[in-house]
């Protein structure tokens, strides 16, 4: 598994439904285009919640693994063209 | 004379266009970001789902709005700590520690006690408070709209509400809700 070099981190462990992925959409306007956030959340139900919000946002998402109990996914920020 | 292009327009190329077309139609309609909820109960446990989804919609870049009628209200009342209640009764599908016959979890108390234990239960298991996504919603810019007819009835005025909320009639939220692919009543 090739290594990504995250940006920033976002810790959203023991954080359930909706905070996860409400903390993610405002992490991510931090970030410029192509910059990577990395998330670690525990509530199970990120693992359906991230994808279809990378796919909601046009945010890619790389990879999601989990680690310990702990779901770790990559994110790379896409800006919008409008 | 007509100007004809060099490429040959095969039927797959011209269902790829309109493919194309129906794409960028798609992605340019606003009613596929806007999201109209509207809250009609007033109990602890029906004061999560608008709350929760509405942000959720919020934090994929959704425009958000909640139409809070009857005894929706409660939600968005600067009281709402104390008035979002759950009760047992007549409420077979809420679990309970112990099975309880109706005529038992109607006795004073019983109500203050499951909202006891619905509140400290979430908080265990780290769902976010009703308070903590009241805020998360005004941070997200969710519109939250009271209804100025339940609360003409109701006897509730503009600064019995949370900071933020706006006032509204069915008209005013129907004009939103259409514009809205997303609409939810509950």
């Amino acid at each position: 598994m090739a290594d990504i070099k995250e940006d920033v981190v976002l810790d959203a462990r023991n954080l359930l439904c909706p905070m996860p992925v409400v903390k993610a959409g405002k992490q991510i306007r931090s970030l410029t285009d192509g910059q990577i956030l990395k998330i670690l959340a525990t509530d199970r139900g990120s693992i359906a919640d991230f994808p279809a919000w990378a796919d909601d946002t046009g945010n890619e998402l790389l990879e999601w693994h989990e680690e310990d109990g702990t779901f770790v996914f990559y994110v790379r920020k896409v800006e919008e063209e409008d | 004379m007509l100007e004809t292009h060099e490429t040959k327009l095969t039927e797959e190329s011209v269902r790829a266009l309109i493919r194309e077309e129906i794409q960028r139609a798609f992605k340019k309609d606003s009613a596929t970001k806007r999201a109209c909820l509207i809250s009609s109960k007033g109990t602890l446990d029906w004061a999560y789902p608008p709350l929760i989804l509405a942000t959720a919609a919020a934090a994929t870049g959704m425009d958000v709005s909640i139409f809070f009628t009857f005894y929706g209200l409660n939600v968005i009342h600067k009281d709402f700590e104390r008035k979002l209640k759950v009760s047992p009764v007549g409420n077979p599908g809420m679990p309970m520690p112990v099975p309880m016959p109706d005529i038992v979890s109607s006795l004073p108390g019983m109500t203050a006690m499951a909202t006891g234990m619905m509140k400290s239960k979430f908080a265990k298991k780290h769902v976010a408070s009703i308070r903590e996504l009241l805020d998360v919603a005004r941070e997200s810019d969710v519109k939250l709209i009271a209804c100025q007819m339940t609360m003409d009835v109701f006897g509730y005025s503009q600064d019995d509400f949370i900071e933020g909320v706006e006032f509204g009639g069915a008209a005013a939220f129907l004009s939103e809700a259409r514009k809205s692919h997303l609409t939810l009543f509950i």
